[in-house]
């Protein structure tokens, strides 16, 4: 009984060391973004302080924000619905006709780093006058939403039993068929899944924009990155924006929790 | 026999053809492009057209002694920050493998780091590392410890790094543990129950052999992303202090960008595709193997 006792508190202890570490820097980041400036410099630091909402105000007032949420979101959700209509069907081929050099092949450009494909897209959308433009924006963040798609779907379709697309098959439904009206409605988490990862993961990219967006189609953590780089840092504004950056992705995340560790898990276990 | 349409019986090439065209386009193409350019002496600043000169820029580059510390960096960052994720991941893993009250509430807590926006972590823990207001050299004066540089000393600035990629993709490895532990057969445990096996016997010659491929396939995976980490280093330090924190991504990056000398960054990115090229033909051959 007693042994069981200091058990049940060594294991909460144990929670304890892994919750805490893992959650400080959300929650000082959170902290910080209601303080004032005096309050963030001094020392020792306050964890007692008067919140104030100015850093809020002025990061969503003077800083373009708004144009920047917009020009993330649109990319973002560009990117991933070009994704799933290139690659469910893809994904569904791979699932039935275990096309597994397809797979590895568009799971080579998940793996491959970013940088390696920037410099010719810079000179070519240069080019092409597309510099600065959603077009060129749009198609960077396909290379990262496209292998996600087609990753965990043709994962979520080998889950899917055959006999219902062969039932309707038999009936004389053709295959697309079969796949559009049967399959597709059955794979919604799937869907789900992919959608979430794949937005979150389009959303949080630096290194495309950097390079190949300027004022008019510049995203969000490139925002949030330029806040950072004058001369003297305003951490209080720094950190409301790092927060409202974060916000999205930690609310899809906490409705689709259980999608998104799916997700982020399928093809490490047993492929 | 039944007859089916010209699209029903090619479905599956038309099926993947479009997505395909697409990669080829966007990551075939360049990565062609890429090794083409790492054979000329190209750089946008000079103006002149590109000249072919066949292997010298992978010679200039691996006499540069800057490259070379990049190479030796992206190593020592990649093994030390994946190393520690694995054992650790692996323990918390072990740890929360039972049910309990709040293991939900848990594995959210596990996945913010995994969602959240890189270069937002890069500058909240810019803030912590603070020299002179940061949270950590609070710590350490309670401590009554001696301050440290952290990001801005040269001697600290990659251990800290480390740190940072440490916090956030430990949760990956214990997630994909989990996963695997949840999937794994009953039997074997229940025959060493029979047997009188400890606890410990248990897990060292049962759990650990059984979890080992999808440790080792978490680990390949994190190593992969670890070489190609960019965001976090280009947001904290760029590189530096002077070139402390440089590995080849940023070194690439700043040779195509910001010096546009792109025959040399070609050749570095060269480089690293075969770094990556290597280490992703290990998950490969993992795959296969755990297939049957």
């Amino acid at each position: 009984m007693k042994s069981s006792f200091f058990r049940r508190v060594l294991f909460g202890l144990l929670l304890l060391f892994i919750v805490v570490p893992t959650l400080f820097p959300f929650l000082w980041m959170l902290m910080s973004s209601f303080k004032s400036q005096v309050d963030i410099i001094s020392w020792p630091p306050k964890f007692v302080f008067t919140p104030t909402l100015m850093n809020y105000m002025k990061v969503f007032g003077e800083q373009n924000f708004f144009k920047y949420l917009i020009n993330s979101s649109v990319v973002g959700a560009s990117s991933v619905v070009i994704s799933l209509i290139l690659g469910l069907p893809a994904a569904y081929s791979i699932a039935r006709f275990h096309q597994n050099r397809t797979a590895m092949f568009i799971l080579v450009a998940r793996l491959m780093p970013g940088i390696s494909f920037l410099m010719p897209w810079y000179i070519i959308f240069s080019r092409l006058r597309l510099m600065d433009s959603y077009t060129a924006l749009i198609l960077s963040h396909i290379l990262i939403t496209l292998p996600v798609v087609v990753w965990v779907m043709s994962a979520y379709f080998e889950t899917v039993p055959l006999e219902l697309e062969e039932s309707a098959m038999i009936d004389g439904a053709t295959r697309q068929y079969a796949f559009l009206v049967i399959l597709l409605p059955l794979s919604a988490p799937g869907i789900v899944t992919a959608t979430t990862l794949s937005f979150i993961f389009s959303w949080n990219n630096f290194m495309f924009s950097q390079v190949l967006s300027m004022e008019k189609t510049r995203t969000l953590p490139i925002a949030v990155y330029n806040f950072m780089s004058y001369a003297e840092v305003d951490w209080g504004g720094v950190m409301a924006a790092a927060f409202a950056i974060m916000a999205p992705a930690i609310v899809l995340t906490m409705i689709f929790q259980k999608y998104v560790v799916k997700g982020l898990t399928v093809g490490a276990v047993k492929g | 026999m039944i007859k089916t349409g010209f699209f029903e019986r090619n479905l599956k090439y038309i099926f993947p053809l479009p997505a395909l065209v697409l990669v080829v386009m966007l990551m075939v193409f360049p990565v062609v492009y890429t090794v083409v350019v790492s054979f000329t002496d190209w750089t946008l600043t000079s103006g002149r057209p590109m000249r072919f000169v066949g292997l010298q820029s992978y010679l200039k580059v691996l006499q540069e002694p800057r490259f070379l510390a990049a190479m030796g960096r992206t190593f020592s960052f990649t093994l030390s920050a994946v190393f520690i994720e694995a054992v650790l991941g692996t323990l918390l893993a072990v740890i929360l493998n039972r049910e309990f009250a709040g293991k939900n509430g848990l594995k959210l807590i596990l996945l913010l780091p995994l969602v959240a926006t890189p270069v937002a972590i890069g500058i909240v823990w810019n803030l912590f590392y603070d020299p002179t207001i940061g949270f950590l050299n609070y710590c350490l004066s309670v401590l009554g410890l001696p301050q440290s540089g952290w990001v801005s000393d040269a001697r600290t600035v990659l251990p800290s790094l480390v740190l940072v990629d440490v916090w956030q993709w430990t949760p990956m490895v214990t997630l994909i543990v989990l996963a695997g532990l949840a999937g794994l057969p009953q039997e074997p445990y229940e025959s060493a129950k029979v047997d009188g096996a400890s606890n410990l016997q248990t897990f060292r010659l049962i759990t650990i052999p059984m979890i080992m491929p999808t440790i080792l396939t978490a680990v390949i995976l994190r190593g992969i992303e670890a070489l190609k980490t960019f965001d976090i280093i280009y947001a904290m330090t760029g590189g530096g202090p002077g070139y402390a924190s440089e590995t080849i991504n940023i070194m690439a990056y700043k040779y195509s960008f910001e010096y546009f000398n792109l025959g040399s960054a070609s050749a570095m990115l060269v480089f690293l595709f075969m770094l990556v090229l290597l280490s992703s033909l290990g998950v490969i051959v993992l795959r296969k193997k755990s297939e049957f």
